[in-house]
């Protein structure tokens, strides 16, 4: 044993372990040798103490919290947003941040502003719906078209990324030229915002399957077909579906700058947006973006749930 | 001990490897010359150092995995393997696991039915048919994975390492499970383990392998007859011939170490 190792042991210990270190002789190098006196604490009784637990205690009432929690925050971002607009703003300027009451009752309680915002949504989310199920159909064909051959995966996948970098506000006058200036083009931008995220993760779970797992459909000489659909899309199910959570969201977010571009046919939130903003309704330009926002939420939350129905399918303990 | 039926080295072999080399692809040197031959009736266990090529002799006989040099021979039936995991799929039920291997080869779904019936009453699973693995301690699951081996009535039987991570008594009792499954059922065994105790009590022949790259170092006979009870595990017989394993397995690897 040498000196570090006595120093490490003696770091290691809860306590300063001076008062219970002794020298005992030299080592072989001829420098001395401290070494902690295990026996005199053992020795007296009274030297041991209760462990001090090292992990944090476990929260209480998680299912409260999960609710209380956001409750509360949003109380907060209210109560702020309210001060910042009636406190903090001149009433002259109070157009840039109209309180929260005045944004309901513009928006939401007035029956004609209620209907063009509620049909503006309606429009918008039929586009963010229609584009997710075809991003969903597409990414996942996509991945699996990958997932057979490396080959094909080198093919398309840096085209693929390249989906996600190209600034959609230079392709959007291309597609309107092409595929006109109505409900198809808004689908497009869609589909093109949000199908990277399914093909990536589904993608991932395609390949997670375990080496074992291979070799056991091997064994039983399964071929591609039967090996994608009794082994390898059950095995991604979990992973396509984060990937349709993070897509949902994009999926509205897609439909509503396609709005702002392609003008033609129902009005979506997007072009309301536009409207109110170049008529500085603040009321109505807030309510819309909680609304669509709305949308992307109540989606995530659909996929979240079908996320947790699979994973307690899999994992569920005995009932 | 009472000997009632001891399984006898039948002249025809079921599995053999003869003068296999083993080189992957990153340059391991996984096997060097290796003649193995498994007779009908045999439950032979293959032992030694972590990393010596024990799972790639199962794997070359399973086809997964092509010799570099060498012959590899079975009957040509479909093998049955466990997996050092159980290797179940997550989604489906125990009998859906269990009825897999029947699926995929395209046996008729009545015959797979009832012969996953009897296959889980076999491990002692009946009643847990519509469980999923997750429901299942390690154990049940192993059994599950040996029920879904049997299902194609395997003449080979290849376990790589299938009770490693189990706990001791579950690994015992399984263990004499396997024994009287091996009485019962028609098949050859090759058994891969760590464990000296697992290999002498599950075997009729154990073969202790060097450190890599592997080669067989030892031949060891079994001459316990069937069926074994748990308590030969404690007779000073048993003991000698573990015993003997054991001395064959540390001078295998201190060959290299």
């Amino acid at each position: 044993m040498n000196e570090a190792d006595v120093a490490n042991e003696a770091d290691e210990a809860n306590e300063p372990v001076t008062n219970g270190t002794v020298t005992t002789g030299t080592a072989e190098n001829g420098t001395a040798v401290v070494v902690p006196a295990r026996d005199a604490r053992a020795a007296d009784p009274a030297a041991l103490r209760p462990v001090r637990p090292t992990r944090r205690p476990p929260g209480r009432s998680g299912r409260l919290v999960r609710l209380v929690a956001p409750l509360a925050t949003l109380a907060v971002v209210l109560f702020g947003w309210w001060y910042g607009s009636v406190r903090i703003l001149d009433p002259d300027r109070r157009f840039l941040l109209p309180p929260p009451q005045d944004v309901a009752r513009v928006g939401l309680l007035d029956g004609d502003n209620r209907a063009e915002l509620l049909g503006g949504l309606w429009s918008t989310s039929k586009v963010a719906l229609v584009g997710l199920a075809l991003s969903i159909v597409i990414g996942v064909l996509f991945a699996i078209v990958m997932s057979q051959a490396r080959w094909v995966e080198h093919s398309l996948y840096p085209y693929a990324v390249v989906l996600q970098t190209i600034p959609i506000l230079a392709v959007v006058p291309l597609l309107g030229f092409w595929f006109g200036f109505e409900f198809r083009s808004r689908v497009i931008v869609c589909v093109l915002v949000a199908v990277f995220p399914i093909i990536t993760n589904t993608l991932f779970g395609l390949r997670s399957v375990e080496p074992d797992l291979h070799d056991l459909f091997s064994l039983y000489g399964a071929g591609r077909v039967r090996r994608l659909v009794r082994l390898e899309l059950p095995a991604a199910l979990p992973a396509a579906i984060t990937g349709c959570k993070i897509s949902a969201g994009l999926a509205v977010i897609g439909s509503i700058i396609a709005d702002f571009f392609f003008r033609q046919g129902d009005p979506g939130i997007g072009r309301l947006i536009d409207i109110y903003r170049q008529r500085v309704a603040t009321e109505q330009l807030l309510t819309a973006l909680f609304l669509s926002s709305l949308v992307g939420l109540v989606l995530f939350w659909g996929f979240e749930a079908l996320g947790g129905f699979v994973q307690r399918r899999r994992s569920s303990r005995p009932h | 001990m009472e000997i009632t039926y001891t399984p006898g080295r039948s002249p025809v072999p079921v599995a053999r490897l003869r003068s296999v080399s083993m080189v992957f692809a990153d340059g391991t040197h996984a096997l060097d010359d290796i003649s193995i031959e498994l007779r009908q009736s045999e439950f032979v266990s293959l032992v030694g150092p972590s990393g010596c090529g024990k799972s790639t002799v199962l794997r070359l006989l399973a086809g997964f995995e092509v010799p570099s040099t060498g012959a590899v021979e079975t009957t040509g039936d479909t093998v049955g393997y466990v997996f050092q995991e159980p290797t179940l799929l997550p989604w489906r039920t125990v009998a859906a696991n269990v009825t897999l291997p029947a699926q995929l080869t395209g046996l008729p779904a009545a015959t797979a039915r009832d012969r996953a019936g009897d296959v889980l009453r076999r491990v002692g699973l009946t009643g847990f048919e519509r469980h999923r693995p997750g429901q299942l301690s390690g154990g049940m699951r192993m059994r599950v994975s040996i029920a879904r081996a049997l299902m194609l009535r395997p003449r080979l039987f290849l376990f790589d390492e299938p009770f490693g991570a189990l706990d001791e008594i579950t690994r015992e009792r399984l263990n004499e499970e396997l024994s009287s499954l091996f009485l019962t059922e028609p098949f050859s065994g090759l058994f891969v383990t760590h464990s000296v105790p697992e290999a002498v009590f599950l075997s009729t022949r154990v073969l202790v392998m060097s450190a890599r790259p592997g080669r067989i170092v030892a031949d060891v006979a079994v001459p316990f007859g069937w069926p074994r009870a748990p308590g030969l595990r404690y007779t000073p017989e048993f003991a000698a011939l573990a015993s003997r394993v054991s001395t064959a397995l540390r001078d295998a690897c201190e060959v290299t170490s």
